[in-house]
């Protein structure tokens, strides 16, 4: 095996790396949508909104997301609608997020101090006044390590779509590995460049929390 | 396309028993293995000695910051490169419990570090060595006061043990995947495989309820009290 063929190979993990990336952020964008509605649907005043909302969150926290995929991608045609690997994974992935992110960013929410929606209600601010201008804010500051963290976990999750038949890292991994046949190598290289992706967000994560748990002591 | 037919995947339903059968089995074993592991690495993350606070921080964010997927097929392909051949789901026992004795460790480190230092300085007066000390003071508290998140944690690997299907392993899910291309009914095998996974998580926090009840004897008496 000469060096250039080595290259090659490693030039096409990376462009794998790359849709990995673009996966993770197409899931946090799109499920980061569905997640805001979902939490806002959560502490809706109708109590009817609040269970099925709830109930959305349990089926969906309650099934792998691996299935999820499944019944998108095989799921889906069988019922008419014809999906492509990028659109199935999109798709269950984004659900995904939606639920985990959605439970998140409510407690989130919830854990600005009711005192903060009373005063807000004194002066006279509307209920999306009191959402935008008062809670969201202080909101987004507690929820940003939590959502950081998370965005370790989409990462990990987009690995799920190589089963589809998505090229991402993983499944350009098994492309090269079909040729040369090393497979303990590239997934040690594949895990290497998960890491890479992975850590810094951890590292970022934990700081995060760390200053704001500083801030709320002092 | 046509109607929504779920009875021909039921006519299938000793299949999906054996596979759900495994899928508890998988998590159990690997929710016991992972607890232990994970113990032990918390402990040796909070010890003296540095080169095993490195390997255990080491171990910690390996596992944290790759895919279950990539942990099971290196595990597969590792062993069998040592010459081992082991079954699939030996092998996906092992890489759960690896898997989930990261995220283990880390929650149990949570739950070491919130014991108050007055009961380890108390422990060290009464001179109690240092195993003694989180035999008897401080395993059973820290457990009690992570328990939730251990619960959720081992939910999520019931969850994961999904992912086993990749290597054959013969769980709920890669029966599903048999039973799909069996019927070419994907979507009522996968809303069936799904429904399963819901009713499993639900069981599993009811099991963990009740264990929880039956370890921490000590705060239902307290809330008894109350």
């Amino acid at each position: 095996m000469g060096a250039s063929f080595a290259v090659g190979y490693l030039m096409f993990l990376l462009k794998g790396a790359v849709w990995t990336v673009g996966l993770s952020l197409i899931a946090l964008s799109c499920g980061g949508v569905l997640a805001f509605i979902v939490a806002l649907c959560r502490i809706a005043p109708n109590r009817w909104l609040r269970l099925v909302t709830a109930l959305y969150i349990q089926i969906i926290q309650g099934t792998p997301v691996l299935v999820i995929i499944f019944l998108t991608y095989f799921g889906l045609p069988s019922l008419g609608w014809s999906v492509s690997p990028l659109l199935a994974a999109s798709l269950s992935l984004s659900v995904y997020v939606s639920a985990y992110l959605g439970e998140s960013w409510r407690s989130s929410l919830q854990s600005v101090p009711r005192a903060q929606w009373e005063a807000a209600e004194c002066l006279a601010l509307s209920r999306a006044q009191r959402m935008m201008k008062v809670v969201l804010p202080q909101a987004i500051r507690i929820a940003t390590p939590p959502t950081v963290g998370f965005m370790v976990q989409i990462i990990k999750n987009t690995s799920l779509a190589s089963i589809v038949g998505f090229i991402e890292l993983v499944r350009a991994g098994q492309i090269v590995n079909n040729t040369i046949f090393q497979p303990f190598l590239i997934y040690l290289l594949i895990a290497v460049l998960y890491f890479a992706m992975c850590y810094p967000l951890s590292i970022l994560s934990r700081r995060l929390e760390v200053s704001a748990g500083e801030k709320a002591y002092a | 396309m046509g109607s929504l037919n779920f009875s021909i995947v039921f006519d299938r339903w000793d299949m999906i028993l054996q596979g759900i059968y495994l899928t508890i089995r998988l998590t159990l074993l690997a929710t016991a293995g992972g607890f232990v592991l994970g113990t032990f690495c918390a402990i040796g993350k909070r010890g003296k000695t540095v080169w095993i606070k490195k390997l255990c921080s080491a171990y910690i964010e390996a596992i944290r910051n790759t895919p279950l997927l990539v942990q099971i097929f290196l595990v597969y392909f590792g062993l069998s490169s040592l010459g081992l051949s082991l079954h699939a789901i030996t092998v996906s026992i092992i890489a759960l419990t690896i898997n989930v004795g990261a995220y283990s460790a880390e929650i149990m480190r949570a739950g070491f570090d919130s014991i108050e230092k007055g009961q380890l300085e108390a422990a060290e007066t009464l001179g109690l060595s240092r195993r003694q000390v989180y035999w008897h003071v401080i395993l059973k508290q820290a457990m009690e006061r992570v328990y939730p998140a251990l619960t959720s944690q081992f939910v999520l690997l019931m969850l994961a043990s999904s992912i086993c299907s990749q290597i054959s392993a013969e769980e709920l899910t890669a029966v599903a995947n048999f039973i799909q291309s069996d019927t070419y009914r994907p979507f009522e095998t996968y809303i069936v495989a799904g429904a399963f996974y819901i009713l499993l998580s639900f069981l599993l926090r009811i099991v963990f309820w009740v264990l929880g009840l039956m370890l921490f004897q000590r705060r239902r008496n307290l809330q008894a009290f109350i």
